[in-house]
């Protein structure tokens, strides 16, 4: 590793870390502009004027905008998300077992997801524009193009209710065998991975094919290696960059777009969680997931950035 | 090698080679044209043919086909391709991998492309040779590295171990060679091998790769367009146009004797009588101690050039790539704002950025590129082409400009048929011309042409250098020439200004220019021109006095 790299990439965490705080700012902001009163919320229709200024003294709400957002900020980056208006919880607490199951429903997920979509992409390059291409799209697309919520339905109507292979209801405890855990896992992470599989499968393929123009890939089939060597060896590594991008993207969407999922099958995970309080109005709650979400979204985009970087070997090996 | 067994047999037997492709014209049912009308060849273990001609003659499509591979959905559909003994094109698939790489190896025309970017050199080198197993990866290794050597390539032990874009593209060339050579095959087929580089380059790669022919005793096919440099390697020459066989011969008497008149015609391409014009009292451009740097200052291209244009003449200025020619001419349009010096026009300077120009300024100066198809809008008629600057400098509408658009098309002996054409319904040279119609529209005093005859075949590119000498003749225009091709500036020149490294080593009127005592590097571009002449390069190799940048 040379010196340029890790410039660019101490960079790329740089950014990184600026616009996540400018994201806190507007999420921040954004909860403040809504209309409603916390403590009004909180102590319903009938509560006296005096309880009422009684609490917003409590909650620091006469304070000004700014000195409520680093006092906000300040608890968060000390591991305080605040407590849950609702049910006066600690939001730390009750989010954490939550992003554990959401991580864990994605990363199965995406293991499934991201190989197959690659070598499906693969395939469909080795075949291209043959029936084994056009399958292979059609099926991609057709499985995007079901909304979630339906591909949902039909798994619980085939593997839960007609077959009772798998659970229709995906409930996971604490202390759950892992064995157990992932049979309650196996119809939500389904689903999502069929949500998944098209976008990244066609982009690497995209991405492939645009490779199989250059030169270098005429090269290597006049050394005479197989059509696959060809593809794999010589046009797959220079069209990392872009799939790992189109990757990271979709692990973003497997933690922080699952809510359909989640809810369909009932899944304690941070969809759930915020789908929940947003219909209790519980801002403190809302503005936690918030940031989570927009910090999952950034590192992942980081990671694809960095791994773009490391896999040029313009920027490896400097002349 | 050469034993009498081999002699009976040749390694390479074409028979009767057509070659077809599909073409789907827009608008139109799809049809198939014939590339290569009925070619036959044959080729000795251990010699060389040269296959020459114009782009579209069909003789990359003959030689890939000794390797039964055809680009972008071309098709072999008659003919035999005999390869020691049996005929390939009944082998199959298989049969096709089994031999390619490791009978018959291919150097591309561009090896900066033709390596792939994410893999260390040496294991695409030896890459072919373990793939079909005629040796351990040591063995390989070993082999490489010599031939490395043999290929003259510094450092022969570790630049394997690098990566194509830290090596430059005369060595890419060179370990390209070494790559085809590593399997030990029995034929190679090079592909314009030293036509991307510049003069001074292509004469060590081209000896590199004679000596490297001679030593190992492969056999090879030779593509080019450039007769002079086949002349150069070839035991034999087949000359093509259109995909057919013009004429087959040996080199002495292709070049010295040809029977055909095309063949001819290529041999005394470049030979335009240009009588140098003394310079006139005052310049109208001149351009004083001009530094200009990209990055920021960070690296500086022009180092204090001055140089003077006169009024209907040309200026060719000649350099290698790098040397900073089309920067000079980013200067002066005002693209590259110098860091210092002045450029003045008819007197008072010129604005440094193109943005504090005023219209007037910009019409006086035009410019015409290398690439002519990309220089001009796919989507635009040349109509509309061509009235562009009509109507943006001269306020030119309707039939008034239709009328001046017929005119310019006229003089770059067009026909009025082309004004509803669009650039991709046009052949190399008439996009060019094309261009040459759009910035002489501006009734400019000063065209730029930047490598505008480098991209095109040598009888299209000697048809343009006519044309513009001719309206140089009428229209009273000056040119600023740039190119790397010292025939050319031969041709159109009337004075000269040769740089390298960023500085004017050279500069004057073309006779003075051209007259000796040389200094050093004029020397070197001189004496690397290749000539038409048995022998010659061992001859240029032998007087060089420097060595080339590129190396």
């Amino acid at each position: 590793m040379s010196s340029p790299i890790l410039k660019l990439i101490a960079q790329r965490i740089a950014l990184g870390i600026l616009l996540l705080l400018a994201i806190s700012v507007l999420i921040f902001a954004g909860t403040q502009i809504l209309p409603g009163d916390v403590a009004q919320a909180i102590l319903g229709q009938s509560a006296t004027p005096e309880s009422l200024a009684n609490l917003r003294e409590q909650l620091g709400l006469n304070d000004p905008a700014y000195v409520r957002y680093f006092h906000w900020l300040g608890g968060v980056l000390t591991g305080d998300l605040g407590t849950a208006m609702s049910s006066g919880q600690d939001i730390a607490t009750s989010i954490k077992g939550r992003l554990w199951n959401t991580l864990f429903l994605a990363f199965w997920a995406a293991i499934v997801a991201v190989p197959l979509a690659i070598i499906l992409g693969l395939i469909a390059v080795r075949y291209r524009n043959g029936w084994v291409d056009k399958l292979i799209s059609g099926l991609a697309l057709a499985s995007t193009s079901f909304p979630e919520f339906f591909i949902g339905y039909l798994l619980v109507y085939f593997f839960a209710v007609k077959w009772q292979i798998f659970p229709a209801i995906s409930t996971v405890y604490d202390g759950m065998p892992f064995g157990e855990r992932m049979q309650a896992i196996a119809l939500p992470a389904t689903a999502l991975t069929l949500v998944v599989l098209a976008h990244m499968m066609r982009m690497t393929r995209a991405a492939i094919l645009n490779v199989m123009q250059s030169a270098y890939v005429e090269t290597a089939e006049l050394k005479g290696l197989s059509a696959f060597s060809v593809i794999r060896k010589h046009a797959f590594p220079n069209a990392i960059a872009p799939i790992i991008n189109v990757v990271m993207l979709n692990l973003a969407y497997l933690i922080v777009g699952v809510v359909v999922v989640e809810v369909i099958f009932v899944y304690p995970g941070m969809g759930q969680y915020l789908v929940d309080h947003v219909t209790k109005r519980d801002v403190p709650v809302v503005q936690a997931v918030g940031l989570i979400f927009a910090a999952v979204y950034i590192s992942l985009n980081i990671i694809a950035d960095i791994a773009a970087i490391v896999a040029n070997p313009r920027l490896r090996h400097p002349k | 090698m050469a034993d009498g067994k081999a002699k009976s047999t040749p390694l390479l037997d074409i028979r009767n080679l057509r070659i077809e492709a599909t073409v789907y014209p827009p608008g139109e049912a799809p049809k198939n044209i014939v590339l290569v009308h009925d070619v036959s060849l044959t080729l000795e273990k251990g010699k060389v043919l040269g296959l020459i001609g114009e782009s579209g003659a069909g003789k990359s499509t003959i030689g890939l086909s000794s390797m039964g591979y055809g680009r972008g959905g071309v098709r072999i559909t008659g003919g035999e391709v005999i390869l020691n003994g049996r005929d390939i094109l009944k082998g199959g698939k298989e049969g096709f991998r089994k031999l390619r790489g490791r009978e018959v190896c291919y150097v591309a025309q561009s090896a900066a492309a033709a390596f792939n970017p994410a893999h260390r050199l040496m294991d695409q080198v030896v890459e072919a040779t373990l793939l079909h197993g005629t040796a351990t990866r040591a063995e390989a290794e070993k082999r490489a590295v010599a031939l490395f050597r043999k290929l003259s390539l510094p450092n022969p032990e570790t630049i394997g171990e690098r990566f194509p874009h830290q090596v430059s593209g005369g060595q890419l060339q060179r370990v390209m060679t070494a790559m085809a050579l590593c399997s030990e095959p029995d034929l190679i087929v090079f592909d314009e091998p030293t036509t991307a580089l510049d003069v001074t380059t292509q004469i060590d790669v081209l000896a590199a790769i004679k000596d490297a022919i001679r030593d190992t005793h492969v056999a090879a096919l030779y593509i080019t367009h450039d007769l002079a440099v086949v002349a150069q390697v070839s035991d034999e020459i087949m000359v093509l146009r259109h995909g057919r066989l013009v004429e087959w011969g040996g080199t002495r008497q292709i070049i010295k004797e040809p029977r055909q008149e095309y063949t001819n015609a290529l041999v005394s391409v470049h030979e335009i009588e240009h009588q140098e014009q003394n310079p006139g009292a005052t310049p109208f451009l001149s351009v004083k101690n001009v530094t200009a740097a990209y990055g920021g200052g960070q690296v500086k291209v022009l180092k204090n050039v001055s140089v003077d244009i006169y009024p209907g003449q040309t200026l060719a200025v000649v350099g290698e790539s790098g040397s900073g020619k089309s920067t000079l001419a980013r200067a002066i349009t005002g693209l590259l704002p110098p860091e210092q010096g002045t450029v003045t026009f008819d007197g008072r300077p010129l604005a440094n950025r193109l943005a504090d120009r005023p219209k007037e300024d910009l019409r006086q100066l035009q410019m015409i590129y290398q690439m002519a198809d990309v220089a001009m809008n796919p989507r635009q008629t040349v109509g509309t082409i061509i009235g562009r600057p009509l109507e943006f400098y001269f306020g030119m509408r309707g039939r008034e400009r239709d009328k001046r658009v017929a005119e310019l098309l006229d003089e770059i002996e067009m026909g009025k048929g082309f004004v509803d054409r669009y650039p991709a319904e046009l052949s190399g040279g008439q996009k060019q011309r094309v261009c040459i119609a759009r910035s002489l529209a501006a009734k400019p005093k000063l065209i730029i042409c930047d490598e505008v005859t480098s991209a095109l075949d040598p009888l299209v590119a000697n048809g343009i250098l006519k044309l513009l000498l001719n309206l140089q003749q009428h229209e009273k225009v000056a040119y600023l020439f740039i190119t790397h091709d010292l025939a050319t500036v031969k041709s159109i020149a009337d004075s000269i200004a040769v740089m390298y490294r960023g500085e004017v080593v050279r500069y004057g009127s073309k006779s003075k220019v051209l007259t000796p005592p040389f200094d050093a590097y004029t020397d070197l571009l001189l004496s690397s021109v290749p000539e038409m002449e048995i022998g010659w390069l061992e001859k240029a190799i032998k007087g060089r006095r420097m060595a080339s940048a590129g190396n």
